[in-house]
């Protein structure tokens, strides 16, 4: 049955189409700007992505347009097609082929989350506050410094933020930096980030939370560690004080993980 | 007048619902007053004096309109009306305003209620790209806008889709296995009458003071449980909703198993039987859980219990764990059965049998096992516990293999056919395959974390979710009501219109779902009302595509409307199919078969001399001595 198809023309048609999607899609910079250590490392995984999707897609494409070429009716055949049931050895193959496909993925894709969510020896810990329809950062290592509604970080070197929401769920995105982590009330999440590149960023909320969250923004700038020293040295305000208490009643996860408290 | 009253039906009815909400409205001043309250509560997530009667008028209006009479005779041995199916087939259009227990009558109420809530839906999404066709806001106001587009979700969603798809296997079902009704016809009449009432509570939530629901249709606590009113009402309308589905799925999954006509043996179900079986598995494991989710928020919001508030010791994010463990099922309750319709569309049209038929109907049991583990895959950046995300991605893409191989395996069945390509059914086909293999590959993107953390709530899953559920379902949707729409009403549509219908939806979607893509990566996040102005071109570019498709779904109601009332009359067969339904008139006989018909072979035999799949009531003399079923590898 095989035999009767032109196998080397239709895989030659699917390569073809392949790269002439992949040259142009990989080529696209689809996320944006990169400004921070894992921003390469995902856009890299998308491009993987993309090149093993265009072959997938141009597979099907291929599949679909030559049949339909070459297993017209023509007009006024009313008679039917063969009478093949399938065959084994294709039905095999496209149910392991995807398998290893996706299983590369999911490995890949496993090894790019550790690496992106290492934590590094010294980092900075920011506390991020979100509340209807405003964002506001603590400094903790720094004296509680506290500033409302825009962030500053130093550039190149690791940040821990620890997010607390103060009513209902807000979401963390910079999408310059790749990230993004749902704040939700009784909870500390964490998200790690290393800027690598000094500029003004935007926060923008993606998680749902009334009205006015289309507005929900703040501005992030990312500046050479001597800059951010004295910025962060010139803010008169502290942490507030139910704040602080939220940051104590919050736990990691919510309910807290059998063994979490023990020895 | 008298009479009328004591008639089941619309007067009935309505005194019943009038009643019902009178009691519940009574009921609650008078134990609020006894308990020494104030009779009224208008704490805006309260309500009671309204929620109370949200579920006492639903119930009396079902009470008066007919649906339990059968029952409740029975049950206070009273003389049950003897069955002199007056309640069943449709000999005029007011039959289907009526309490009607024909399988046939009740698949068209589905399809005409879930196609009217399509519609109004449909008018909201055309109301939310007005809005965004330009930065800042000019039509609606913010509040406004979160209430269309949670609405515009939940009607599609509860009302159109997954309904829509247990209209058609209600009419097509029944009579492609040889059966001559549901297994229940009662409890399936009352299955549909619960859904119009669902459908209203969605609407209505636009009267109530604060506006409809506004939480989105995931309406994640604590958003949902502080808002105002109209969130109960969605709290109440997917119960009915989901009621309404539970019992079908019920339905269903008894008259699969045993109402078969002799000789069908599983492995010669047609596949569209096999997928709705899946379904029903889905539906009646996976809908307790958003109906048990759904009741947690409502008693958060008018008992002030605690099951999701942080300050009570809730914990907020069990919310997402319940909703998903549904919601992710839901995905595939709107597909599986499209996957059926296309499987029976492509091989009847192809004049093939489906290629590997039995890795089909096996690839449908993969993907019902392993949806129920993959739902925190939407909760990649919940802030839930972290190891849950890389098992769970796992299993998200090992769905993409049973998927893979229906795609692959429709393909298969084009190979060494006769593709006819004359049917508005068959062209919505080969483009499904088309569109949702692209909605294929986003989700496996999606479903790999690093990825997913960057374009999570972005406009990317805004398009992902539509290649699927529009290019997708809704295809496959439209595959199948043009392709029974001869045997629904025993007439052909126009195909002209039809190709005009499928090439402008086809234009129409891409054109508004593939930029979708683009501005989420770069940046947008979705259910806003306003986004940054670089996005603005394409923005535009994506209301203009909306306004083609909405356009073009005026062409196929006008197609419908107009062909069923002056179409050419459809004969028993004009596709020349294999399967049971076509075997009988266009439309069927009341009760389908004069004889149940004793089935011989496999559903899809084209090509095979001699091959039989049913021998009809009639005609067992003449008929050839069957082949054995040839079903599997050669």
């Amino acid at each position: 049955m095989m035999g009767r198809l032109p196998i080397a023309k239709m895989l030659a048609a699917t390569i073809a189409l392949t790269v002439a999607i992949s040259a142009v899609m990989v080529s696209i910079n689809w996320d944006g700007q990169e400004a921070s250590t894992a921003a390469p490392k995902i856009d890299d995984l998308l491009n993987v992505m993309i090149v093993l999707s265009s072959f997938v897609f141009s597979l099907v494409m291929v599949m679909l347009f030559y049949a339909l070429y070459a297993f017209r009716a023509k007009p006024g055949d009313e008679s039917d097609g063969e009478p093949i049931h399938g065959n084994t050895r294709l039905e095999v193959a496209w149910t392991v082929i995807p398998t290893i496909i996706v299983l590369f993925g999911a490995g890949y894709s496993w090894s790019v989350l550790n690496d992106i969510e290492e934590p590094a020896k010294n980092p900075l810990t920011v506390d991020v506050f979100s509340q209807q329809y405003a964002w506001s950062f603590g400094y903790p290592g720094k004296d509680n410094a506290y500033n409302e509604g825009e962030l500053h970080v130093p550039v190149d070197r690791q940040v821990q933020f620890k997010m607390h929401a103060l009513d209902v769920i807000h979401s963390f995105w910079v999408p310059e930096w790749r990230i993004k982590k749902d704040n939700v009330p009784g909870i500390t999440t964490t998200a790690i980030v290393t800027p690598d590149k000094v500029g003004a960023y935007q926060l923008i909320c993606t998680e749902l939370c009334g009205f006015g969250h289309a507005a929900m923004r703040a501005k992030v700038v990312v500046e050479p560690p001597a800059r951010f020293r004295e910025w962060v040295a010139g803010l008169g305000e502290k942490i507030p004080d139910p704040y602080l208490r939220t940051i104590e009643q919050d736990t990691e996860t919510n309910p807290v993980p059998v063994g979490a408290g023990g020895a | 007048m008298i009479a009328a009253i004591k008639q089941p039906g619309w007067i009935r009815g309505a005194l019943g619902a009038l009643l019902g909400a009178a009691f519940g409205f009574a009921l609650v001043v008078a134990l609020r007053k006894a308990s020494g309250l104030p009779a009224y509560q208008t704490e805006q997530t309260g309500y009671p004096q309204v929620v109370v009667p949200l579920v006492t008028g639903p119930l009396g209006f079902l009470l008066g309109f007919g649906c339990f009479d059968y029952w409740l005779r029975w049950a206070v041995g009273m003389p049950t009306i003897p069955e002199d199916h007056s309640q069943h087939g449709a000999r005029s259009w007011k039959d289907y305003f009526h309490f009607n227990t024909d399988h046939k009558v009740i698949g068209i109420q589905y399809i005409c209620t879930t196609f009217f809530f399509f519609f109004v839906g449909g008018l909201m999404a055309m109301l939310i790209r007005a809005e965004l066709a330009q930065p800042g806001t000019q039509i609606v106001d913010a509040a406004t806008f979160n209430s269309l587009f949670s609405t515009h979700a939940v009607l599609m969603i509860f009302v159109f889709v997954i309904p829509v798809f247990a209209g058609i296997a209600n009419y097509v079902l029944p009579l492609m296995i040889g059966a001559p009704d549901m297994a229940f016809p009662r409890l399936n009449a009352l299955s549909f009458w619960m859904l119009p009432l669902a459908g209203l509570l969605f609407i209505g939530s636009f009267l109530a003071p604060g506006g409809a629901f506004d939480a989105g249709w995931t309406g994640y606590a604590p958003l949902s449980t502080g808002a105002p009113l109209g969130q109960s009402f969605f709290n109440l309308g997917v119960q009915f909703a989901g009621a309404s589905s539970i019992a079908t799925a019920l339905n269903f999954l008894v008259t699969i198993i045993t109402m078969r006509a002799p000789g069908m043996t599983f492995w010669r179900m047609p596949l569209l039987v096999w997928a709705n079986l899946s379904t029903s598995l889905l539906v009646v494991a996976a809908t307790p859980f958003i109906a048990g989710a759904q009741f947690m928020v409502l008693f958060d919001r008018a008992l002030h219990t605690n099951f999701f508030q942080f300050a009570g010791g809730g914990d907020v994010i069990s919310y997402q764990h319940i909703f998903w463990f549904y919601s992710h099922p839901a995905v595939y309750i709107m597909m599986l059965p499209g996957f059926g319709i296309i499987s029976e569309v492509i091989s009847t049209h192809a004049r093939k049998p489906i290629f590997g038929y039995r890795l089909m109907a096996l690839a449908l049991i993969g993907i019902v096992v392993l949806s129920y583990s993959v739902w925190a895959h939407h909760m990649f950046v919940a802030g839930m516990f972290s190891w849950l995300r890389v098992p769970m991605m796992i299993t998200t893409l090992l769905i993409a293999v049973p998927t893979g191989i229906k795609i692959f395996s429709w393909l298969g069945t084009l190979y060494f056919g006769k593709i006819h390509t004359y049917s508005t059914a068959m062209l919505f086909a080969l483009a499904f395959i088309v569109t949702f293999t692209i909605g294929g590959i986003s989700g496996v993107m999606l479903g790999m974390v690093p990825i997913d953390i960057h374009v999570s709530d972005t406009y990317f899953i805004v398009a992902h979710i539509h290649f699927v559920l529009f290019g997708g379902s809704v295809f496959t949707i439209f595959a199948g009501i043009y392709h029974w729409f001869p045997k629904m009403t025993g007439r052909m549509y126009d195909e002209r219109l039809g190709r005009v219908h499928f090439w402008g939806t086809l234009f129409g979607t891409w054109v508004t779902f593939i930029p979708m893509h683009w501005v989420g990566m770069d940046g947008m996040p979705r259910r806003v009302a306003d986004y940054a102005t670089q996005f603005g071109d394409w923005n535009l570019l994506i209301s203009c595509g909306a306004f083609v498709l909405g356009a073009c779904q005026l062409v196929f109601l006008y197609n419908m409307v107009v062909s069923w009332r002056f179409g050419p009359r459809a004969e028993a067969n004009p596709w020349r199919a294999k399967t049971i339904e076509w075997q009988v008139s266009s439309p069927p006989p009341i009760f389908n078969f004069d004889e149940i018909p004793r089935v011989v072979g496999g559903p899809y035999e084209f090509g095979v001399p001699g091959a039989r799949h049913a021998i009809m009531a009639g005609e067992g003399a003449e008929a050839p001595a069957p082949e054995p079923a040839t079903v599997g590898s050669p």
